[in-house]
């Protein structure tokens, strides 16, 4: 090196590469693949990219930051009823079409091949850490857990049943609100499902609602907000409008927070918020202080 | 082919040249009977057609008519010694519902209704008849009032669906439509509805959950507005006139579907044509109601409601 060189300012010491949007570095995508990409999924919320197996052994919550991956219906109850102890009701209830609306019956069918569920709610008995209890997990997963006549039948039957034999009802909302394809029939499943939740209630039945992601319109509007406690797991969505239809009508982008079930904790419609890996144990210690002494 | 409006048009031409003639006669002492009655005849052909040829997205828009009367005309007209009480007693008073108290004939009742506003200036101020949760619990505040004094409660439907703002999602409006649903269902008092323009899912849903509901030949009642069920699920809102198609919103379809449990004619053109005659026809059914309804024990209307909405939904078990 020529010694006047030495003195110069902006000798470069390092080299830097340029980093594309996602803040990774150049390249460092193509180093990875050695493993195929179906094991591996991006965290939406931070990027990370997780083992799908590890990320199931931790619960469908990413390892990194924390955030809840939305779950069907069977692993949810996998995660909250005792092991063995689920027992279904009305497993094979279907929809009929009200509206003769085009292709309905081909769309709920190949639903219903993808999911291995008849409709957009799971319900029967289970125990949880030795309580039992009747149970109802609806499922994002099928038709956006939208409530057509079999939801909201499963969902009824199940409210009766928790009536007829004195048990807890705990119900984990999901959904997109009422089933468009069903019409008016969707609509009348808000009245009939919360009709029947009033008699659960005036004969003193316990009935604990978790709200999970997403839950909107008109299940929000009907058994999700009816809980004597409810319980939102970290993070979900909840609200009644969806959230663009409000974008659109007050022209203004709304925070993140918005329609969270943080965010109606400080609006005080919600009991209690809790992680997924918490949900289990706090459903338990809510059931057994009401309990009755035997 | 006419339009309905090219119609109603025509038949407003043919009431005037009517008239005309009717004073030439008077005038000048000429019999034009034979005249008139042919014009009358030709006036009840081109009425038959628009009945006929009217389609659900005809009884969109007409359920949508400006002039369309609302409900606090439907109050006025029908009921005696209104007295209009306001407010929830936790937050405010929303002025997309009104209530109070009022009587007919010999029922003192409770009356409550989603109101719209009968001008630009009043939709405003009415907020285009989108109730805001505090106008649901102000509506199950006067309801309960209702239950304890055993007054039976009456109720108008007219809403393009509950308000969606962020004010409606921070007060929660989805927790207090699904309290009225619940509270309704236990009401020990009948309650009678009627949907008188638009009902918009579960904002009209949220003051129906009713012993009897009619429903006015030009209103509708579905799960959403056709605009807003066309841009769900076609992702095109412009679509609304074929979702009308589909729905199932109109009084027919809904008593086909025994959703309703009957329909109040209108004339030609809509309730605002002869408001007398589509209100007496409110204030009948009313008063019949009332008569059969207030002869039940209270168990046995709380139970028949509930049966009511036990029995929607189709289904079937497959295996």
């Amino acid at each position: 090196m020529p010694i006047g060189e030495l003195f110069r300012k902006n000798y470069k010491y390092i080299e830097l590469t340029k980093k594309n949007e996602a803040g990774k570095l150049e390249g460092e995508e193509k180093a990875v693949p050695s493993i195929p990409d179906d094991l591996l999924i991006k965290c939406p919320s931070c990027s990370e990219k997780l083992y799908k197996e590890a990320l199931a052994e931790n619960m469908y919550c990413c390892t990194a930051c924390g955030h809840h991956f939305r779950i069907n219906a069977r692993e949810r109850l996998q995660e909250i009823a005792d092991e063995g102890s689920f027992e279904e009701i009305d497993r094979t209830m279907v929809s009929v079409n009200t509206l003769d609306y085009p292709e309905y019956e081909k769309k709920i069918a190949s639903y219903q091949e993808k999911s291995g569920n008849y409709d957009g709610v799971v319900t029967g008995t289970c125990s949880i850490e030795g309580h039992k209890v009747v149970i109802g997990v609806m499922d994002s997963t099928f038709m956006m857990g939208s409530m057509g006549s079999v939801v909201g039948e499963k969902i009824t039957r199940a409210i009766e049943m928790a009536d007829a034999e004195k048990l807890p009802l705990v119900i984990f909302t999901a959904s997109g609100g009422a089933r468009m394809q069903e019409g008016i029939m969707s609509l009348m499943q808000m009245a009939k499902t919360s009709s029947a939740l009033k008699r659960f209630s005036d004969n003193g039945g316990l009935y604990i609602t978790v709200i999970t992601d997403p839950t909107t319109g008109g299940v929000t509007a009907s058994f999700a907000m009816l809980g004597d406690i409810i319980i939102g797991e970290k993070g979900a969505l909840i609200g009644f409008a969806g959230k663009r239809v409000i974008e659109q009508t007050i022209k203004q982008k709304l925070p993140d927070e918005f329609q969270t079930v943080e965010f109606l904790l400080e609006h005080g419609f919600i009991d209690a918020i809790a992680p997924r890996e918490e949900l289990k144990e706090l459903l338990a210690r809510i059931l057994s202080l009401h309990q009755e002494v035997q | 082919m006419m339009t309905i409006r090219e119609k109603e048009q025509k038949i407003e031409e043919l009431n005037l040249k009517i008239s005309e003639l009717k004073l030439i006669e008077e005038n000048e002492g000429i019999d034009f009977q034979e005249q008139i009655e042919e014009l009358n005849d030709k006036i009840k052909e081109i009425e038959d057609l628009i009945v006929k040829e009217m389609t659900p997205w005809d009884r969109v828009l007409t359920s949508r008519e400006k002039k369309r009367p609302t409900a606090l005309e439907y109050i006025q007209e029908i009921f005696e010694d209104f007295v209009e009480l306001h407010g929830d007693r936790y937050f405010g008073d929303d002025k997309a519902i009104v209530g109070g108290i009022a009587r007919i004939d010999d029922f003192k009742v409770t009356v409550i209704g989603e109101q719209k506003g009968m001008n630009t200036k009043d939709n405003i101020y009415r907020n285009f008849g989108m109730p805001a949760p505090e106008g649901y619990r102000k509506a199950l505040r006067l309801m309960k009032q209702a239950e304890k004094f055993n007054r039976p409660i009456i109720t108008f439907i007219d809403t393009p669906g509950a308000f969606c703002g962020v004010s409606a999602e921070e007060r929660g409006q989805g927790e207090a439509i699904a309290r009225n649903l619940m509270e309704m269902a236990g009401l020990k008092v009948p309650v009678i509805s009627f949907i008188i323009g638009e009902g918009g899912s579960g904002g009209a849903l949220a003051v129906a959950v009713s012993d009897k509901i009619y429903m006015l030949e030009n209103s509708i009642y579905g799960v959403l507005s056709p605009e807003g069920f066309a841009s769900i699920l076609w992702k095109d809102g412009s679509r609304a006139q074929e979702a009308a198609d589909v729905m199932k919103i109109t009084a027919e379809d809904l008593a086909d579907l025994k959703i309703i449990d009957g329909i109040i004619k209108e004339p030609v053109g809509g309730a605002h044509k002869d408001f007398k005659k589509v209100s007496t026809s409110v204030k009948e059914i009313i008063l019949s109601e009332l008569e059969s309804l207030t002869k039940l024990n209270k168990s046995e209307l709380v139970n028949k409601r509930y049966e009511r909405f036990r029995a929607f939904g189709e289904f079937k078990i497959v295996e």
